[in-house]
C-alpha cells in the first residue's frame, strides 16, 4: 500500500491525470459490463445501485470537507442533502405551490446556493462553539429540517413531490438517457460530477483555504495564534461541505423523481458519517470507497435493512478503537509549492509519510518519526507551510 | 374559550399563535412541565456528570435510558400485568409493583451504562484517542444499542401498561394536578436530592469532582481515577432508570426502540440550559426545558413541540453557552 502511494505521490500531477483517465472510464463502462461478481443482480438493478454508490460518495466527499479537513463534526448533514432536494422539488414539481418547473440545470445551481447560505446560516452561530457542542447543535438542526418537512404544510409531509424535473436527452435510439427506471445516464452523469467536484477539492484543498483548514484540525488554538482567521475558514468548510450536499440532493431527487420526508433521518445521518469514518477521514479516495461499501455491501449481499445499521453502528466503534484513521489513512501531504520543491530537492516523492504513520500519532497530529529515514534532518514539511 | 378567540391568530392553517390557548392552559402546562421536566432533569444529571469527569457527551446515553424502559417494561409483563388491561390492585401492592420495577430498571441500566464505558469508552482511553474518536464511537454505540433492541423487540412501540391511572387529586388555579404528576415530581426532587448529596458530601463524590476538576493531581493524590469513572457511569445509569420508570409512567406506550433519541436530545440541552457539569443546574435546566416546551405546544400547535425544544438549544448555545447557572462540576460547591 505504501509503495502504491509512494509511486503515486513521485508523479507529476498531469500524469496523475493521465493514469485516472482510465480509471474512470473503466467506472463509467462498469454498468454496462455488469460483471459476474461485482454485479448487484438479481438483488438489485446494477445502474441503479451504483447510482447509489455514486450519490453517497458525493455526500461522502462533501462531508469530508467538514469532518475530513476541517475536523467539524457534523451530525446533521443529511439536512443540507434533504434542503437541496427540496429546492429541486419546490422549483420544479407540478405539486409545489410555487408553481414553476425550472428545467434541472437551473435548480443545480440554485439549490447550491440556498444550501450554502443554509449552511452559512448554520456555521454563523455554532461555529464558535466547541467541538462537541456543534455536534449536537447539527444533529439538532438536522432534525428541525425533518421536522419542518413533517410539519410546514406547502413542503407536503408524508405525500412529497412527483415529477421533479430531470436532465433532457436521448439515446440515438430514442429512449431518454435520463430516466426513473434506467439509471445508467444518472450514474454517468454522477461520476462526472464527482470528477469534477474531486477537482475542485483538490485545488482548495492546495490553496491557502485547504491549509488553514488542516491548521484548524490539528490544532484551532495555534491556528488562531498564527493568524488563521479560524472562524472565517470555518464557515467556508461548512458552506462548501453543505453545497456539495446540495448538489446530492438535486441529484437524487431527480432520478427518483419524487421527494417526501421519509429519507431525512438521523439514522442516514449517521450512516453518512459510518462512510467518512470507514473510509478515512480527510481521504478523499478513502472517503468514496467507504461510501461505495456501506451503499454497495447491502445491495450486493442482500442485508435486513436492520442488521445494515447494526453493522455499521459496531463497525464505528470498532474502527475507532482498532484504526482510527479508517481503511485508507489519511495522508500528509506536501501542498503547493513545497511539492515543486521537495521533487526538486530529491527526485521524487511528495508524500511525508510513506509508511510509518501509525493510528496514534497520526490522530494527535504528531508528525515528528513520520519523516523519511534518508531525508532525516532535512523536514520536508517546512517547505509546504 | 371563546373569549380567548380574538387572540388567535391563524397565519396558516399549519401553525397557530395562539396566545389565548397558552394563557388557558398555563397552570396545566406549568404542572404538567414540570412533571416531564422532571425526567429531562433525571437524565441530564447523567450527561452532566459523565461530562463534568471525562468531557464527553455521552451520545449512547438515551440508549442507556431505553434500555431502562424496556427493563421496567419486562419487569411490568413479568409481575403478571397485561397491555392494555386496567389492573385492580390494591394501592400498597401497586407502590411494591412500582418501586420493584424502578429498582429493575435501576440495575439494568447502571450495568448497562458501566458495560458501555468499558467496552467502547476504556479502550479509547488507553489509547489516547483525541476527542472526535470518543464522540464517534459514542455515536457508534448509541447506533448499535438502537438496533440491537430493535431487532430484539421489533420496530413497533411495545403495548400500554397502566399502574397508576392519572387522578385529579386537586387543583391549582384551576388546573387539575394529577397523582402521577405529584408522584413523579416528588420523587424526582428527592432522587436529585440523593444525587446531590452523593456528589458533593460522600467521598466517592468528592473523588469525582477531583477528578471533573483536575485529573492527573487527583490521581497523585490517591483518587483511582478508572474507578471514579464507573461510578459516574454507574450513577448516571442509575438515575436514567428512575427517568425510565417515570416516563414509562407518564407515557405508557413509550417502549420503542428509538423512543431514547428525542429525550436523549432534550435532556442534553436541559444540561446545557442549566450549564453542563452542574448538577443543579441540570435540574432547573430539565424544569426550564420541560414548562417551556409545553408553553410552546399550546402556543404553536402539537406539532410543533419539538421544534420549540431544538430552536431552544441552539439559541441557547448561541446567546449562553455555559448555561444559566455556568458550567462545571469541579467548581460546585465542596
Amino acid at each position: 500500500m505504501a509503495g502504491v502511494s509512494h509511486w503515486w505521490n513521485s508523479k507529476s500531477r498531469p500524469a496523475q491525470w493521465g493514469y485516472m483517465v482510465p480509471v474512470v472510464i473503466f467506472l463509467l463502462a462498469l454498468p454496462v459490463l455488469n460483471p459476474p461478481i461485482i454485479t448487484t443482480e438479481p438483488y438489485t438493478d446494477f445502474p441503479i445501485a451504483l447510482f447509489n454508490a455514486a450519490v453517497f460518495a458525493l455526500i461522502a466527499i462533501g462531508l469530508n470537507v467538514v469532518i475530513g479537513q476541517a475536523g467539524l463534526l457534523d451530525l446533521g448533514y443529511v439536512g443540507f442533502f434533504a434542503i437541496g432536494a427540496y429546492t429541486a422539488a419546490l422549483l420544479s414539481s407540478p405539486d409545489s405551490e410555487l408553481g414553476v418547473r425550472y428545467p434541472w440545470l437551473v435548480i443545480v445551481p440554485i439549490a447550491m446556493v440556498v444550501t450554502m447560505i443554509s449552511g452559512v446560516i448554520l456555521g454563523t452561530p455554532t461555529l464558535r462553539l466547541r467541538g462537541d457542542y456543534l455536534a449536537i447543535v447539527t444533529l439538532g438542526f438536522g432534525e428541525i429540517v425533518r421536522l419542518l418537512a413533517d410539519n410546514v404544510d406547502p413542503l407536503r409531509g408524508n405525500r412529497g413531490f412527483q415529477n421533479i424535473a430531470r436532465p433532457g436527452g436521448d439515446f440515438p435510439d430514442g429512449t431518454p438517457i435520463f430516466s426513473q427506471t434506467d439509471a445508467l445516464g444518472f450514474y454517468w452523469l454522477a461520476v462526472m460530477i464527482i470528477v469534477i467536484v474531486l477537482l475542485f477539492m483538490g485545488n482548495l484543498e492546495r490553496s491557502r483555504v485547504g491549509r488553514a483548514w488542516i491548521a484548524v484540525r490539528e490544532d484551532e488554538d495555534a491556528a488562531e495564534l498564527s493568524g488563521v482567521p479560524t472562524y472565517r475558514f470555518k464557515i467556508w468548510a461548512f458552506a462548501i461541505g453543505a453545497a456539495v450536499g446540495g448538489l446530492s440532493g438535486t441529484l437524487f431527487a431527480a432520478q427518483v423523481g419524487y421527494v417526501n420526508n421519509q429519507r431525512f433521518d438521523i439514522t442516514t445521518s449517521t450512516l453518512y458519517l459510518a462512510a467518512v469514518v470507514l473510509g478515512g477521514q480527510g481521504n478523499k479516495v478513502g472517503v468514496i470507497l467507504g461510501a461505495f461499501l456501506v451503499s454497495y455491501i447491502p445491495d450486493r449481499f442482500q442485508f435486513e435493512p436492520t442488521y445494515r445499521f447494526l453493522i455499521f453502528g459496531v463497525a464505528l466503534i470498532v474502527l475507532m478503537i482498532f484504526r482510527p484513521q479508517g481503511l485508507l489513512g489519511m495522508r500528509q501531504h506536501l501542498l503547493a509549492n513545497g511539492r515543486q520543491a521537495y521533487q526538486k530537492l530529491f527526485g521524487a516523492g511528495t508524500a511525508v509519510a510513506p509508511s510509518g504513520l501509525t493510528a496514534s500519532s497520526k490522530a494527535r497530529g504528531d508528525l515528528s518519526e513520520t519523516v523519511p529515514d534518508d531525508h532525516a534532518g532535512t523536514s520536508p514539511r517546512g517547505g509546504g507551510e | 374559550m371563546a373569549h380567548a378567540a380574538p387572540l388567535v391568530v391563524h397565519a396558516e392553517p399549519w401553525i397557530n399563535f395562539d396566545v389565548g390557548l397558552l394563557a388557558d392552559r398555563f397552570w396545566a402546562n406549568t404542572i404538567n412541565g414540570l412533571a416531564y421536566g422532571s425526567v429531562y432533569a433525571l437524565i441530564a444529571l447523567g450527561y452532566t456528570l459523565v461530562y463534568g469527569v471525562l468531557q464527553l457527551i455521552n451520545f449512547a446515553h438515551s440508549e442507556i435510558f431505553v434500555i431502562g424502559v424496556f427493563a421496567t417494561y419486562l419487569t411490568f409483563i413479568s409481575l403478571g400485568f397485561e397491555p392494555g388491561a386496567i389492573p385492580n390492585l390494591p394501592i400498597a401492592a401497586i407502590i411494591l409493583d412500582l418501586i420493584l420495577a424502578g429498582l429493575v430498571a435501576m440495575t439494568v441500566s447502571g450495568l448497562a451504562a458501566v458495560g458501555l464505558e468499558r467496552v467502547a469508552y476504556r479502550p479509547l482511553r488507553r489509547r489516547n484517542a483525541p476527542r472526535l474518536a470518543f464522540l464517534i464511537t459514542a455515536i457508534g454505540a448509541s447506533f448499535a444499542i438502537q438496533q440491537v433492541i430493535r431487532i430484539w423487540r421489533g420496530s413497533n412501540p411495545e403495548g400500554t401498561i397502566r399502574l397508576l391511572p392519572p387522578q385529579p387529586v386537586f387543583t391549582i388555579f384551576g388546573a387539575p394536578i394529577t397523582n402521577l404528576q405529584i408522584v413523579i415530581i416528588l420523587a424526582s426532587l428527592a432522587m436529585f436530592v440523593v444525587a446531590d448529596q452523593f456528589v458533593n458530601r460522600s467521598r466517592l463524590g468528592r473523588g469525582i469532582r477531583a477528578v471533573a476538576q483536575d485529573p492527573a493531581t487527583a490521581t497523585l493524590m490517591g483518587v483511582n481515577r478508572e474507578r471514579v469513572i464507573m461510578i459516574t457511569f454507574a450513577v448516571g445509569g442509575i438515575l436514567a432508570g428512575v427517568a425510565a420508570l417515570f416516563y414509562l409512567m407518564t407515557i405508557p406506550q413509550g417502549a420503542v426502540y428509538n423512543g431514547g433519541f428525542l429525550l436523549g436530545i432534550k435532556a442534553f440541552t436541559a444540561a446545557v440550559l442549566g450549564g453542563i457539569g452542574n448538577l443543579r443546574g441540570a435540574l432547573l435546566g430539565g424544569l426550564i426545558l420541560g414548562v417551556v416546551e409545553n408553553y410552546g405546544q399550546s402556543l404553536f400547535g402539537g406539532d410543533w413541540r419539538d421544534v420549540v425544544a431544538f430552536v431552544l438549544l441552539v439559541l441557547i448555545l448561541m446567546f449562553r453557552p455555559t448555561g444559566i447557572l455556568g458550567e462545571s462540576l469541579a467548581r460546585s460547591r465542596a
